[in-house]
């Protein structure tokens, strides 16, 4: 069984229910099996949340474990670490490099741990990280970090780009199509 | 069509395919999106009740009245409905009635783990499990057939994988039904004990009658592989099986798991070496197999706690760990927060300040009990809030302690007026504080009767709170703007004090909700900043200490202003 895992993890409320519908419905249509598993409900909010996309020939399971990860998409960097473990050893990290501290860091009983994805590197792990949040705002939201994100994972894979744009334009609101296409290029280029 | 759904998606899809004309619900994650999805059709009634024993009564009478209905709940809202489920049983059905229940093995926004199959064993009514989208519409949709055939409610229990995991389901066409014929039918249909007594047995036979179904229905599935081990499994946990094994293992998949088959049972043991019985939460086929007498593994070796994965089960069966990053830096946790600009923040911080014991209920404001707030004392169920007060302070008697109730809007309609009818009636010196943020807020912004507006956002009757409190004999209510520490305190205070009951109305919109603009955000003026840290003590996610002041993340902030009023410094503005 071929399967290849997707994790896309953040903080609740930066919008990766959106990059998992795109990716999902994009892997549809190229005719994969797809299994998507989102989280909802109290962990939304401003909790730490992952989404698992698999695909393949036939998938079983909806979720991804430990070492099972061709890709972890990070929308914050403590995120990337908080699930790396589930990274393949030959697996890759995409992370955006925002820090958004969370509260145990913000009453004073946690540090945060700023240098932890050279740790991720250190210890083998192929890790690319890229400012997304600057290149949402230069997109024209910060909210298009999803987007940018989903640029920047679209080089690893073999779909054409044509193909990407087109599941943004199916799949987001009209007025905000032509920020999320230039959101993506920014992180396809990045 | 081939699409893309969430099983919460496929079972509204299903649901409509049927023909239904009446879907009521209550929403409860994760069950909410069945009843979401379901009201985009407009061939179709869709509802949200007050609670869900309002909403399985109405799908009740839809389908006295001839027509296929639908009702949706959480696992602990069938606790609420459980009443009419029971009874239910014994009448049947006019139409096909679905009931959809949706369990949360691993508590990912629940109070508790419970196995909805007991319901469905103890009523005596049929229970389906799929386990992806696509059973989830089959599944939701056969469901009605099987209803009218056995003259019986059926239930279908998802859980959140199902509910929340997409997979590719192939849809068809609406079914156009029309409304069968409404016949005056006492003896089945008013259950008074002469009445009931005659329809337990029917009850029984149908029981029996839906055994023998079992055992050859397209529901359960034989999957011979391997004959070393044997699993009989369902649900979600067949998923990890697969993708655990493969083909290598034989495998007994129910998607009926109420009633369960017997001799398909029996044949399956009997063609494995080993019989191992794979369901999450409790040991139910389990229990089942070992009354038919076979030897069979179960929950010795796997947990009744939490969710399972393909992970936990290849551990189990002594598996390799399969080789992962690991990293030493300690990764400090992220629990969920209270919103910036959150309404009920400065309610909270009011009363922690004051040294109040609350009595919390379910909704978003449960994270009121997490530091640095730690405002609430109990939890235990929708409504429980404004009765657990009530008994709290009658046994309290004349000792004196500040106490208080907690309770959001939606959650005051499910089952909240009740308690408060009580503290009037029976005269209990007890503080209720409604949060009133116009929405149902922790299932993602479901209307109710408070707001003025039905599921579909159009305009409906509006509960005054006010008036109703006063109607149950609530003499003493006022209304505070949570934004107003002042106001808050004034009126907590004010109420504490008084010898009756009293309900304040803390009102003020959810600040997610698209109606609510924002005010620019505010901002600190390091020079005047002692870094005293008092404006973190409302936890709010905004607010952050740095290079030693305080700090405000712009892109969060909605200016709410509550902090500005905690600074004695003037640093906030």
């Amino acid at each position: 069984m071929n399967t290849t895992s997707i994790m896309i993890v953040g903080v609740g409320g930066q919008g990766s229910l959106l990059a998992s519908r795109v990716l999902g419905n994009l892997l549809v249509d190229e005719g994969y099996d797809v299994k998507v598993s989102e989280v909802h409900g109290m962990s939304q909010r401003g909790g730490s949340v992952v989404t698992y996309v698999r695909f393949g020939d036939k998938v079983a399971s909806p979720i991804v474990e430990d070492g099972e990860a061709d890709f972890i998409i990070s929308f914050e960097k403590i995120e990337a670490a908080r699930w790396a473990k589930c990274l393949k050893k030959d697996g890759k990290i995409i992370v955006n490099t925002q820090e958004i501290d969370p509260m145990p860091v913000i009453t004073g009983v946690a540090q945060y741990p700023h240098d932890v994805l050279n740790e991720l590197k250190e210890s083998g792990a192929f890790v690319d990280e890229l400012d997304a949040l600057s290149l949402a705002e230069q997109a024209g939201s910060s909210k298009a970090v999803n987007i940018v994100l989903m640029g920047r994972l679209a080089k690893y894979f073999h779909i054409e780009y044509e193909k990407w744009i087109n599941q943004i334009e199916k799949l987001v609101a009209p007025k905000f199509v032509e920020l999320n296409k230039k959101a993506f290029a920014l992180g396809y280029n990045a | 069509m081939k699409k893309l759904m969430i099983g919460n998606e496929a079972v509204a899809r299903g649901i409509y395919e049927a023909g239904v004309k009446v879907v009521s619900s209550y929403p409860g994650t994760p069950s909410t999106e069945i009843t979401e999805f379901a009201a985009k059709y407009d061939e179709m009634h869709c509802e949200w009740a007050p609670n869900e024993k309002v909403a399985m009564e109405t799908a009740f009478g839809a389908s006295l009245a001839g027509v296929r209905s639908a009702c949706a709940m959480k696992h602990v809202g069938l606790n609420v409905a459980a009443d009419p489920l029971f009874t239910l049983s014994y009448t049947g059905v006019n139409a096909g009635l679905l009931i959809c229940v949706a369990d949360d093995p691993g508590m990912h926004s629940s109070q508790n783990e419970q196995d909805s199959r007991h319901y469905a064993i103890a009523s005596k009514v049929p229970m389906l499990e799929p386990s992806d989208s696509t059973e989830s519409y089959e599944f939701a949709k056969a469901a009605f057939e099987l209803s009218e055939q056995f003259d019986t409610p059926v239930i279908l229990r998802m859980c959140t994988r199902i509910a929340h995991s997409q997979s590719i389901v192939t849809i068809g066409e609406r079914e156009n039904r029309d409304r069968q014929t409404y016949v005056k039918n006492g003896a089945k249909n008013i259950m008074m004990p002469a009445n009931a007594k005659h329809r337990h047995p029917v009850v029984e036979e149908r029981t029996n009658a839906l055994t023998v179904f079992a055992e050859t229905s397209a529901f359960n599935r034989t999957e011979m592989g391997g004959t070393d081990i044997g699993i009989i499994t369902s649900g979600t946990c067949y998923q990890y099986v697969k993708e655990v094994f493969g083909d290598s293992v034989s495998i007994l998949k129910l998607g009926l798991v109420n009633p369960l088959p017997v001799d398909l049972i029996r044949n399956f043991a009997s063609q494995v070496k080993r019989l191992v019985v794979i369901e999450e939460l409790d040991g139910i086929i389990e229990t089942h197999c070992k009354n038919l007498g076979l030897v069979c593994e179960g929950k010795d070796l796997f947990t009744p706690l939490g969710e399972y994965s393909q992970k936990s089960i290849a551990k189990v069966f002594g598996l390799a760990d399969k080789e992962c990053f690991d990293t030493q830096t300690a990764i400090p946790v992220r629990p969920p927060v209270m919103c910036a600009g959150c309404p009920h923040r400065g309610l909270f911080y009011t009363l922690a300040k004051n040294k109040v014991t609350v009595m919390g209920d379910i909704g978003c404001y449960t994270l009121g009990a997490q530091k640095p707030l730690d405002a609430l004392d109990a939890v235990l169920c929708m409504g429980a809030s404004v009765s657990g007060l009530h008994g709290f302070n009658k046994a309290l008697g004349n000792d004196s302690m500040k106490t208080c109730a907690v309770i959001g809007d939606s959650t005051f309609m499910h089952s909240g007026i009740t308690g408060l009818v009580n503290i009037a009636y029976n005269n209990s010196n007890s503080l209720v504080i409604i949060l009133d943020n116009s929405i149902t807020g922790m299932t993602g912004h479901q209307q109710n009767p408070t707001t003025g507006y039905n599921i579909k956002g159009d305009p409906a009757a509006k509960i005054d709170l006010e008036s109703l409190c006063r109607a149950v004999g609530i003499q003493r209510v006022r209304v505070v703007d949570p934004y107003d520490l002042t106001a808050c305190d004034n009126a907590i205070k004010e109420e504490l004090e008084k010898n009756e009951p009293s309900v304040i109305i803390s009102r003020r919109p959810c600040v997610l909700l698209k109606s609510v603009k924002a005010k620019p955000p505010v901002k600190i003026d390091t020079d005047k900043c002692r870094s005293c840290k008092k404006c973190m003590k409302i936890g709010c996610p905004a607010i952050s200490m740095v290079n030693g002041k305080a700090h405000i993340d712009a892109t969060l902030c909605v200016g709410c202003g509550v902090c500005e009023q905690l600074c004695a410094f003037g640093a906030i503005e």
